[in-house]
């Protein structure tokens, strides 16, 4: 994208006449507001996963534990996912009002669908002689979880963490409903005054966090993860 | 909890249902939007992806360009193409916010961005469906003397077949649900009603909108759920009293959805 800034004398790019999609004054121009609104998407977002990523854990394990609970865990999370997110905030409002919490939890919940079959496929992945092997040595179940189990169940994990992290952020844009949806809020504001260069930059801000996030937590898998690096 | 007691008179009361502006009338509207955008996106996005699987090649690219298309919110999307006249310029063959037949205010802007927003859970499964099928099942076809496109529609699809249908599956739940969101944006669907209690302060109305629309889904996940059964080439093998070849196909993840 290259943007031309305009001459300081001519007039700007957007304005009651001019409304251009690509402007750089209104970048400039608003950028106290549009630092917010980024800073405010990506709380929210990491807050969101991080929420779903804490209930998951323990539920995936309890699905492992306990075979006959497994298909409630997904079905009921599964479940989860056929309510739409529009819908998710009004259902808590009246519990949570209008705060940024009530768009963590709805995005926490629908990460968490994503999350537990993730944790539950890696954790299926670690080979059974790998197991075996642990026990032999002495391992008890704690250890064996912590030190084996899930150090190889990383790239599943990650996997799934990609593709929740990801959608939450594209999610976090509905939040605008509630008034906390980051960047979604200036897409909502620029529909309602059809302000063409503050929806296309907030738009393109979107995307782009999504794939700075996608990136960083695949750099955390390749540190997290150093064996898979020198298999040649 | 009188917010759910709210909901519930809503939902009973019968005026709420019929009319102009109905939850009946919208429903039906969110329906027609949905299958369309969901068989817009099937004829674009399956051909290319089923036969990239079978040439083996291309699918690493695919399927990225489609895990990208998940970081664009729906949101996003249906705001800028309902940006005041921001389509004049094709004379008209793109309008914004106009009506276009059944499909409602905006209705053309929500189709197109609900088919992108399918696309990606569609070519990633499918891609994935054809690759998985075993490699003997692709060697004896060719020892057979098929030629590509006979292994292609003989071999390879039929056993693709099921986990192809799952990414359909799933498209079209998630096409229906994230259909709520051109409601932010004045479209046509269900999500007028959830977006009308929100606004005017009428929680019972905007938890109703939201009963209304996860009850069709879990119907829509069912029926779904059941064509996909029927179409499994195993199952049918039985019925008729052929042999088939039984791949041991795991269902793949849930796509997330993304929406905004």
């Amino acid at each position: 994208m290259t943007l031309l800034a305009q001459a300081d004398d001519g007039p700007s790019c957007y304005g009651r006449l001019t409304n251009e999609w690509l402007c750089w004054d209104y970048v400039v121009d608003y950028r106290p507001e549009i630092v917010e609104a980024t800073t405010q998407h990506v709380a929210i977002t990491i807050v969101s996963v991080l929420f779903g990523l804490a209930l998951s854990f323990p539920l995936a394990l309890l699905a492992r534990r306990l075979p006959r609970l497994e298909s409630t865990v997904l079905g009921v999370s599964t479940g989860l996912y056929t309510v739409p997110s529009l819908a998710l905030f009004p259902l808590l409002v009246p519990f949570t009002g209008l705060s940024a919490t009530t768009v963590v939890i709805g995005l926490g919940l629908y990460a968490l669908t994503v999350l537990v079959r993730a944790i539950l496929e890696g954790l299926r992945a670690v080979p059974e002689e790998v197991r075996e092997s642990a026990r032999g040595l002495g391992y008890g179940d704690g250890r064996l979880l912590l030190r084996v189990e899930l150090p190889l169940a990383v790239p599943v994990v990650m996997a799934g963490l990609r593709v929740a992290t990801v959608s939450t952020v594209a999610l976090t844009t509905v939040g605008s409903l509630v008034a906390y949806g980051g960047l979604g809020n200036l897409i909502a504001e620029g529909v309602q005054s059809n302000f063409r260069a503050q929806l296309l930059t907030a738009a393109v801000l979107c995307v782009a966090l999504a794939v700075l996030l996608d990136v960083v937590i695949v750099a955390a898998q390749r540190v997290l993860t150093p064996w898979t690096r020198t298999a040649g | 909890m009188d917010v759910l007691l709210d909901a519930l008179a809503y939902l009973r009361d019968a005026d709420s249902w019929t009319g102009q502006g109905g939850m009946l009338e919208l429903l039906v509207q969110q329906l027609l939007v949905t299958v369309t955008a969901l068989a817009a996106a099937m004829l674009v996005g399956l051909p290319v992806a089923l036969w990239l699987g079978h040439l083996g090649r291309g699918g690493f690219l695919a399927i990225n360009i489609s895990n990208v298309g998940r970081a664009v919110p729906t949101f996003a999307l249906l705001a800028i193409f309902v940006a005041g006249d921001a389509w004049a310029w094709t004379g008209g063959a793109f309008p914004g916010t106009g009506t276009v037949g059944p499909y409602g205010r905006a209705g053309i802007s929500t189709l197109v961005a609900l088919a992108l927003f399918a696309l990606p859970p569609l070519i990633t499964n499918a891609y994935v469906a054809v690759r998985e099928v075993p490699p003997e099942v692709r060697e004896s076809a060719r020892g057979m003397g098929m030629s590509g496109w006979q292994q292609f529609r003989r071999a390879e699809l039929p056993l693709a077949l099921p986990l192809v249908m799952s990414g359909v599956r799933l498209a079209l739940v998630q096409v229906w649900a994230t259909a709520t969101i051109a409601a932010l944006v004045a479209g046509p669907g269900l999500g007028r009603v959830i977006t009308d209690g929100f606004f005017r302060t009428d929680y019972g109305k905007g938890i109703a909108g939201a009963i209304v629309v996860a009850a069709v889904a879990l119907v829509l996940e069912v029926l779904a759920a059941a064509v996909q059964r029927w179409l499994d080439p195993v199952r049918r093998a039985a019925r008729t009293g052929e042999r088939a070849v039984s791949p041991e196909v795991s269902t793949l993840e849930p796509a997330a959805r993304e929406g905004g």
